[in-house]
């Protein structure tokens, strides 16, 4: 019906204007751009009378691998749970445009932030060995013959630590990371993909900010 | 089943020991092989002809006593071995022998019966037992030298193993059965390069060294493709890095066969006869339309990336040539095997530390890794054995083009023990990158570039364990931070020469170059700055042209001029930085410079020029200064307004930017447009400045060269007197490597043209150091010494020649001494004579003057004249020759020494020699042999020697009594006089019997 989507645009753009206010990297069209995005990924969940608190997890991932091509499940949910601000098990309209501006367009500091919460896999801001383990654990072919198929893994994790670890208490402290993906900045994503490539970024923004049909 | 095959001499029974050789084509041609190589062997391989055999080779033999030379007639050879037995011994019907080097002796002997000699031999007790001894360990191989391991190759036939031919053979067999229909047995089979090496192997050097010949991807019918390694101990499937995942088999079929039921079961329906008659082209043309297709993108994997290094392998030199050469052989299965073929020697060189190394290691992976180091250290050996000739040719592709790119030596610790632990760890983190995904691979990267890449250790361990393949595998993925990592790491290593030809050899720079066109400037960036480096040897720099490196290059200069860039503005600088680094390696070869600028690179270096980065500028100069050796770029320099810019840049204050500057300024100021704006800029200033810095003697020379083609032009020449260049350029003249001379030189012969200048270069003292000069071989140094000695000569010659002219007689006898040794010394004396109008008929009338002093003087100089053909056509007809006659009757011994040599000069042109006689200068002439100074005999030698070419003057001259008089001095000591005077008498003699001839009879 036109009077509900006059009302629906009216509506997005008091909360694009609200929002872009406060995040930064994107401005008031961009914003209502992702707005619109963010609905139209919620489809069917948006169905009038029924109560929409965001993207759950399954679509949220969808987008992450439509989008961006990523394909590790296990980094996939890490970004769903560092985009869920709130951990209520939805990404707002809110924490998908915060999100989104970090994923997209964050600066190296910000990415390194991000991506250390992707990382720490209980939020006790340290990244410990076993954490380590778990996120490299299927990153490298098991080798049969070998006595222990998962020297491998357990060397590298090792050798990775101790180049990271600086100050030596056993645990990557946030300041660790930081001082490391400095370094190096290759370290920026050390265990495991969690932010998109050039390329998809740009497809991405393409698709999101074209001006929507009919204006 | 084991590595060997049974495959090529047939025997009647298979048995080891004794044995009969069956009479087949096979066996024929094999023992043909092996009777020229044991002819040759001791002319090719002296010291390893010596080498005694265990226990004696003995067969019964045809040879019969007689058929031995005296040397051998006592049956025994003359040489014994260290215990006393003899090398060779006959004691009918059985012969034995102890060296290679009798052997060759006895088969030599034996004329027709060589084969039969050769088959007995072999059909004796276990040969290669024999030779090497029971136990011919890698031990044994080692103490009798490489060489013999090749004689056991050679003679252990039984174990000949696939050849590059019999494979080819087997494929083009196969490919028949891959037609449609329903005869159809295979879907497709090809291989995975189509470039074919001289000796028939498809894969790369650095894998034929393990006997690999080709790779094939086969599809049969009813199993999933497979991908097969044809090696010289056989046929299998191959994995990820090369290794075998199927069991040996010996021969294509057999492998289809185990693994293709539907193949199993229709091949032996098939009608070879009639296949193998299908015309070969169809083929080829299908072997590339499927390659054709291989080149797609690489496919990006779910979990684990394609990292394969066998991929790599397959698009081994694919787009370098079509296969196009092949031939069929009528009989292809039963072909023999190519024993010559060089893969079999490749694997030889088991000297010292690799063998070792095998001896020691256990596992396959090892034995692997110290043979898999053997290419880039065996072309640099320079063993003139054939394994050495074989592997100088196998890898001529690399070696023939090292001229700036030096191949290093390796260095490589005596054995495993002594590798540093450094080389293990690496070797691991390979074994990791090989299976890691991308997260892995990051890491192991990035603990990889915590080693120091700069160790050759380091570099080696990457190299030997494939990680070079992986590297470059990792360049064809879409992973950005993977393709970073990588590059970070072969930016390090790529500083040293073997690796640089290793990554060109795995077709690395064709993926480099596609990295030009990331989105990503880290990564551009990274990559130009690895193409910098490998590009340092010329095939590196041709590939990169070929595959459109240098316009990706040129586009990353395209950056905006802004005077405040933002952070993303200083990573395009940053790009284009590397982007002229990598210009500037490729710029050193031809055709890349006129890329460049067909490309648009030479206005975008301009631009660069102008910009503040001082970093940048380095290499931008460079590259402007290689390309001004073409003449079309020093136009595009000249025109695109670059010479303001780089006398600016003149005025810098980095020495290594002063020179390439200057360098530019050398080459292009060849044009004359050039010069007048370097003065019009006030670069003739700076650069006099340079001068100064004359510890740095490649700025010297950069300098020293622009001051040089500067000058070309007077009125540089007269700024650069304001500077008062002649003095310092005086000062240059000794003391300075030959780069730097030439220029001096050049640009002193340029401002010497000025009179003026002369002077001062003299008053500075320079004459007497140019003049040194002339002892100089350097070609470029004695051109430039000539041309400025010229400058001062030409002038004190026209006043000597002038002098002549004084009535004073003794002035004019010196005057024309004087001119005698310039002549001599000047290239174009003659030349210069002949524009000096006047001055040869002047010279030829002082021929009328009564003074012996001016007579012999000028006798001189008239035979230095006529040495050129035109001076002495013009002096002949100023009547030179009957005024040389008329002199012939003096008895003054100076003069006629002097006559005759003048006129030994003037026979040279038309008729002179007749007219000499004519004139009555012949009887004269021989009187002089009577004369008691010998150098006048010598110079009237040749003067009779040049008039006897004429027959009336023999005549003359042997009424004269001339020919006793030369027999006579034939047995002078002097060989030109001996040769002078006996050619003149076999003139003489020549005619004496032409004319004896003629009238039929003799004279008394």
């Amino acid at each position: 019906k036109p009077e509900m989507s006059a009302l629906n645009k009216k509506l997005t753009q008091t909360l694009a204007e609200t929002i872009s206010k406060q995040v930064k990297h994107f401005n008031k069209r961009e914003t209502e751009c992702l707005i619109r995005l963010c609905n139209g990924l919620l489809g069917d969940q948006t169905l009038p009378g029924r109560a929409v608190s965001g993207l759950d997890r399954a679509r949220f991932m969808d987008m992450l691998h439509n989008s961006f091509g990523m394909t590790d499940v296990m980094m996939m949910d890490r970004v769903f749970h560092t985009f869920d601000k709130d951990s209520d098990g939805y990404i707002s309209v809110k924490e998908w445009i915060e999100g989104l501006s970090v994923f997209l367009r964050g600066t190296l500091d910000e990415k390194i932030k991000y991506c250390f919460a992707v990382y720490d896999l209980n939020s006790d801001g340290y990244i410990s060995r076993e954490e380590m383990l778990q996120m490299l654990n299927d990153s490298m072919i098991r080798e049969p013959t070998e006595e222990d198929p998962d020297e491998g893994i357990k060397d590298l994790v090792e050798i990775t630590f101790k180049r990271m670890d600086y100050d030596h208490d056993g645990r990557l402290s946030y300041a660790d990371f930081e001082r490391a993906v400095r370094e190096e900045n290759l370290l920026l994503e050390a265990f495991g993909s969690c932010l998109p490539d050039a390329e998809s970024t740009l497809v991405f923004e393409e698709q999101a900010f074209k001006d929507p049909p009919g204006q | 089943m084991g590595a060997s095959l049974t495959r090529a001499a047939q025997w009647t029974t298979a048995s080891s020991g004794t044995g009969k050789l069956e009479i087949t084509p096979i066996n024929e041609s094999l023992l043909k092989e092996i009777l020229s190589f044991v002819e040759q062997f001791s002319s090719r391989h002296p010291q390893e002809a010596k080498h005694v055999f265990k226990e004696p080779l003995q067969w019964s033999t045809t040879l019969v006593a007689s058929d031995f030379k005296t040397d051998y007639d006592i049956r025994l050879s003359q040489e014994k071995d260290s215990e006393g037995h003899p090398l060779l011994q006959l004691s009918p019907p059985t012969i034995f022998a102890r060296s290679f080097s009798q052997l060759s002796k006895l088969v030599q002997l034996a004329n027709d019966k060589k084969l039969k000699e050769v088959r007995a031999c072999l059909e004796g007790k276990d040969p290669v037992v024999k030779i090497l001894g029971p136990n011919r360990t890698m031990n044994e191989l080692k103490s009798t030298g490489c060489l013999l391991y090749f004689v056991f190759r050679h003679f252990h036939y039984r174990e000949v193993r696939l050849s590059p031919a019999a494979v080819k053979n087997e494929v083009e067999l196969l490919k028949h059965f891959c037609s449609e229909g329903e005869k159809r047995v295979l879907k497709s089979v090809r291989y995975t390069s189509d470039y074919e090496f001289s000796n028939g192997c498809r894969t790369p050097p650095w894998r034929q060294v393990h006997g690999d010949i080709c790779y094939l991807v086969i599809e049969p019918c009813d199993t999933e493709t497979l991908y097969i390694t044809c090696s010289t101990a056989g046929v299998f499937l191959n994995g990820n890095a090369y290794e075998r995942t199927s069991e040996m088999h010996k021969d294509l079929v057999t492998l289809l066969k185990s693994r293709s039921p539907h193949f199993a079961e229709n091949i032996n329906k098939q009608d070879f006869a009639v296949q193998e008659e299908l015309p070969s082209t169809k083929k080829v043309q299908h072997v590339e339309s499927v390659d054709a297709e291989e080149q797609g993108q690489p496919q990006r994997s779910y979990e684990h990336q394609e990292k394969n290094v066998h991929e790599r392998a397959r698009q081994q030199h694919t787009p370098n040539k079509p296969g196009g050469k092949t031939k069929l052989e009528p009989s292809p299965r039963w072909k023999s095997p190519g024993l010559m073929s060089p893969y079999e020697y490749v694997i030889i060189p088991l000297s010292g530390k690799i063998q070792k190394k095998m001896l020691r290691s256990d596992s396959k992976k090892k034995a692997d890794f110290s043979v898999s180091s053997s290419p880039g250290r065996q072309s640099s050996q320079k063993t003139k054995t054939p394994v050495g000739v074989m592997l100088a040719e196998a890898f001529s592709e690399s070696s023939s083009e090292s001229e700036e790119d030096e191949e290093q030596p390796e260095r490589r610790p005596e054995s495993n023990t002594d590798l540093p632990s450094e080389y293990w760890q690496i070797q691991k983190l390979v074994r990791y990158l090989k299976r890691g995904n991308q997260t892995a691979t990051v890491l192991v990267l990035c603990a990889m570039r915590d080693f120091n890449l700069v160790q050759e250790t380091c570099q080696l361990a990457i190299r030997d364990e494939g990680g070079l393949e992986v590297l470059l595998n990792l360049l064809d993925t879409k992973e950005i931070r993977c393709k970073i990592g990588s590059l970070k790491i072969l930016r390090e290593i790529s500083n040293n020469s073997q690796m640089r030809r290793a990554i060109a050899d795995l077709c690395g720079l064709q993926s480099m170059v596609k990295s030009l066109d990331s989105l990503v400037k880290d990564l551009k960036a990274l990559a130009a700055e690895t193409i910098a480096n490998v590009a340092k040897f010329r095939r590196a720099r041709r590939t990169i042209r070929q595959y459109g490196g240098i316009m990706r290059l040129v586009k990353l200069l395209d950056i905006p001029d802004l005077a405040t860039p933002t952070a993303e503005q200083e990573r395009d600088v940053e790009v284009a930085r590397c982007g002229v680094l990598a210009l500037w390696s490729c710029s050193k070869s031809t055709r890349n410079k006129e890329a460049i600028r067909k490309a648009g690179g030479i206005p975008l270096l301009g631009r660069l020029l102008k910009l503040p980065h001082e970093n940048m500028l380095i290499p931008v100069v460079g590259t402007l200064q290689e390309c001004a050796s073409e003449r079309s770029c020093r136009i595009a320099i000249q025109t695109e307004g670059m010479i303001k810019d780089l006398v600016k840049t003149l005025s810098c204050d980095n020495q290594e930017l002063q020179m390439h500057c200057a360098s530019a300024i050398f080459k292009c100021a060849e044009d004359k447009q050039t010069r007048d704006l370097v003065r019009q800029y006030e670069g003739l200033q700076p650069l006099v400045l340079l001068l100064n810095k004359v510890d740095n003697k490649q700025l010297l020379a950069a300098t020293t060269g622009a001051i040089w083609k500067c000058s070309i032009s007077m009125e540089n020449v007269a700024k650069f007197q304001e500077y008062n260049v002649l003095e310092i350029l005086v000062n240059l003249l000794t003391g300075q490597p030959e780069e730097v001379l030439v220029n001096v030189v050049g640009a002193l012969g340029e401002c010497a043209q000025i009179p003026a200048n002369r002077a001062i270069i003299r008053r500075c003292g320079g004459i007497q150091p140019l003049v040194n000069l002339l002892t100089r071989t350097n070609q470029a140094l004695l051109v430039n010494v000539t041309k400025a000695v010229g400058a001062f000569f030409l002038p004190s010659f026209r006043l000597l020649w002038s002098l002549l002219k004084n009535p004073n007689v003794d002035v004019q006898s010196s005057a024309a001494w004087a001119i005698c040794p310039c002549l001599e010394n000047t290239k174009d004396a003659g030349e210069m004579l002949f524009y000096f109008v006047g001055g040869l008929e002047l010279i030829v009338n002082l021929l009328k003057s009564t003074n012996k002093e001016v007579l012999a003087s000028v006798c001189a100089v008239i035979a230095k004249i006529a040495k050129d053909e035109d001076n002495l056509a013009v002096i002949t007809d100023h009547g030179v020759v009957p005024m040389l006659a008329k002199l012939t009757n003096t008895t003054d011994d100076r003069l006629r020494r002097h006559l005759a040599e003048a006129i030994a000069h003037c026979c040279m042109w038309g008729s002179n020699r007749a007219s000499f006689g004519e004139a009555g200068a012949v009887a004269p002439l021989v009187r002089y042999l009577k004369s008691t100074d010998s150098s006048i005999h010598q110079a009237t030698a040749h003067a009779l020697l040049q008039l006897s070419k004429e027959p009336n003057n023999c005549i003359t001259m042997h009424q004269n009594g001339v020919v006793k008089l030369l027999l006579g001095m034939m047995g002078s000591a002097d060989e030109m006089f001996q040769e002078a005077a006996a050619d003149c008498v076999f003139n003489i003699r020549r005619l004496a019997l032409a004319n004896d001839k003629a009238s039929y009879g003799y004279p008394p």
